[in-house]
């Protein structure tokens, strides 16, 4: 029982490259139906994500030449030539596919370290798999395990809870003051890709209503009909500010667009109801001294971006906490399969001595035909309580001490010894 | 005396206290939770440990001082629980163990008054008190909020946003969280007096009705209906509310302490 693992990611190759090996979910299940109609794997996951495409396996009969023949058949399955694969491809086997996994749940292969949006992924990818047969005793294990180490990860360190762009920043920020944004409004001022960045955020917290307000009124009803949210004219303050809990600003102007005596009418006309203002813009779009305003919030992108590389360190010094848990988990995950491989070798063994026995009667009994038949029977019974009495104890205890599954680390080894090569179970 | 359930409500609130503020400083969700219910061993406890007192002294828990701060102590508990239950917040209890803490050590390890069994007052007198009591547990949750209020509007304020500033509730919820106590204590206060007047009434003979007590608790009981108007719907909601639901602790405290001292005659310890 091996595992074998053949992918590639954001820090092997690069989008280009990515986006041709990336699997949808009816790609993911041909692909698994092929590579076990090939041969080449027993259980397979496909994962594919827009940073990596994995595909983990369990071969027929372990052999390191595995790898090989997969990164052959993604190169066809892709119709990506070998060479231009096989620079960007990585291949794990066994504990290091493991290890590889957990980390991946975990979020610590990610390129926004701790990410959330992985595991669901992962699950996904499990589901996905799991529903059409594709995995198998030991690939269910090993997403199980890899599931259960991202939530303790996300329960039990920080690795993901801090906001870690200037749009997510300011987002938080705002859930800071108000809590969850389902019952809250915002205004978004322009309509470019910084504006849609932090729209996306907003959409993902689940804001009630988006008002949208640009110089252009095209672009400000492209962006409004995207996400679902309202136009307001450009300009009309004293309308476009009464409702919103959030502003998000990001316009190119020489001048501050909300000075101080708008934002002092707005809140006089809100009843002080608090105002979280996002300045994205640069020159600023909200006069400094807006802030001194009883219930206003104004940050600027450099506020944010300072907020975001706090984050980040933050983030960082999780890593070790989120590493132990990985391992914890690898050590449980290698002691399962260290037991399933090793009561698996002890029954090839008795298997095995019991066609040792019964060739090796063969030949002695030939030599001994003073005795009776009943005298043959007996010896025969005393040479199978031998044998039984020589391999159940070591099974036993295999199946009951876990620090001895742990200690034989090279059942390989083991079956070279006592097993030859094509006896191995 | 038997000190069993004592020792075991300050081990309780203790480790509660620790759990809250490692669950603070670290956002383990396991640890939180935990801190609940030590806390809540903590309240079972306690009840015992004043069942205990009073039985051992043959009096009701509030018939000394001692006996009227482990019951507030006891009550702000209780409160904070139903309050953290009821909000599922509990990022707070890091900052309310300790005054529940404070309470109960320097009710139960202070040598106790010698006292004589107090005269029956009945049911009525009972709820009155207790009503009352836990009116000023209330507020003091509300007081505990409303300064983390403070302290987090102004660190947001001033962009000072480290690792308490993601961990605590946010704004909003606070405010809420201390309108909410306030409520529980203005509908206790409510009915603890109108109960202590009731009670009044009918000894009237025996009692005076002019009490500086009277004056002070109808000032509290109308400082925190403004409050919790003025939180809710005006130009006054957030800090400025926090600020005067902070001023309003500071007059129940006179109560408690130069009112019932030099001024009343009847309300000694509560």
């Amino acid at each position: 029982m091996e595992i074998v693992l053949v992918g590639l990611n954001h820090r092997t190759a690069p989008v280009e490259v990515r986006e041709k090996v990336s699997f949808t979910a009816e790609q993911a299940r041909r692909a698994a139906e092929e590579l076990r109609a090939r041969g080449i794997l027993e259980e397979t996951l496909v994962l594919s994500t827009c940073n990596r495409s994995e595909v983990y396996g369990v071969p027929p009969e372990f052999s390191h030449e595995c790898a090989p023949g997969l990164s052959t058949f993604l190169s066809e399955f892709h119709s990506v030539r070998a060479d231009v694969l096989s620079v960007s491809l990585y291949h794990h086997y066994d504990h290091e596919a493991v290890r590889h996994l957990f980390r991946v749940a975990a979020g610590l292969d990610s390129m926004l370290l701790g990410e959330a949006e992985i595991l669901g992924q992962v699950r996904e990818a499990y589901r996905f798999a799991h529903e059409h047969g594709a995995t198998g005793p030991v690939l269910n294990r090993l997403f199980q395990g890899a599931l259960e180490v991202g939530k303790r990860v996300r329960t039990e360190t920080e690795l993901g809870t801090r906001p870690m762009s200037v749009a997510s920043a300011g987002v938080k920020l705002a859930e800071r003051i108000f809590g969850k944004l389902h019952e809250r409004k915002a205004l978004v001022l322009g309509a470019g890709t910084v504006s849609e960045q932090v729209v996306s955020q907003l959409r993902d917290r689940g804001i009630a209503q988006l008002y949208v307000m640009n110089r252009s009124r095209d672009r400000a009803e492209e962006l409004a009909k995207r996400f679902e949210g309202k136009v307001v004219g450009w300009g009309e303050w004293d309308s476009a500010l009464q409702s919103p809990d959030v502003v998000v600003s990001s316009v190119s102007v020489e001048e501050p667009l909300l000075r101080r005596e708008i934002l002092e009418r707005a809140m006089a006309a809100r009843g002080n109801r608090a105002l979280f203002l996002m300045d994205l813009g640069v020159p600023r779009n909200i006069a400094p001294d807006a802030a001194e305003l009883y219930n206003v919030y104004v940050y600027h992108s450099d506020d944010l971006s300072e907020i975001v590389q706090q984050n980040r360190s933050a983030r960082e010094s999780e890593i070790p906490k989120a590493q132990g848990i990985v391992d914890e988990h690898v050590a449980k995950f290698l002691s399962w399969q260290a037991s399933v491989d090793l009561v698996g070798l002890v029954d090839a063994l008795r298997v095995k001595m019991r066609e040792e026995r019964a060739s090796f009667i063969r030949a002695r009994m030939e030599s001994m035909k003073h005795l009776t038949e009943t005298e043959r029977a007996h010896v025969e019974k005393l040479m199978d309580e031998m044998l039984e009495k020589l391999l159940l104890e070591p099974a036993e205890r295999l199946r009951g001490e876990k620090e001895l599954r742990r200690k034989i680390q090279n059942v390989e080894a083991l079956r070279d010894l006592f097993l030859s090569y094509r006896e191995k179970p | 005396m038997n000190h069993l359930f004592p020792i075991l409500s300050v081990l309780a609130y203790l480790l509660s206290f620790v759990l809250y503020v490692r669950f603070l400083s670290t956002g383990n969700k396991l640890t939180g939770r935990l801190g609940t219910v030590l806390l809540g061993l903590g309240l079972i406890a306690h009840y015992f440990a004043l069942l205990e007192r009073s039985r051992g002294s043959h009096t009701v828990p509030y018939h000394d001082l001692y006996g009227s701060m482990s019951l507030f102590g006891w009550l702000l508990a209780l409160t904070y629980l139903g309050l953290e239950l009821y909000h599922r917040q509990r990022s707070v209890g890091a900052f309310v163990l300790p005054f529940i803490l404070v309470f109960f050590l320097a009710a139960h390890l202070a040598p106790a008054d010698r006292l004589s069994p107090p005269a029956v007052r009945g049911v009525i007198f009972a709820l009155h008190v207790t009503l009352s009591i836990l009116a000023y547990a209330a507020f003091a949750l509300s007081f505990v909020l409303s300064l983390i209020f403070l302290g987090e509007e102004r660190l947001l304020r001033r962009h000072r946003v480290g690792d308490v500033v993601w961990r605590l509730p946010p704004l909003e919820l606070l405010a809420q969280m201390s309108q909410s106590s306030v409520l529980v204590g203005l509908v206790s206060i409510a009915a603890g007096t109108a109960l202590g007047f009731v009670w009044v009434d009918r000894l009237s003979s025996q009692y005076s009705f002019y009490d500086p007590k009277y004056v002070i608790t109808l000032v509290v009981l109308a400082l925190y209906a403004l409050y919790f108007r003025l939180a809710r719907t005006t130009g006054w909601r957030g800090a400025r509310a926090s600020k005067l639901c902070v001023f309003n602790f500071m007059i129940v405290v006179l109560s408690f302490t130069v009112v019932n001292l030099y001024f009343s005659h009847s309300h000694r310890y509560f």
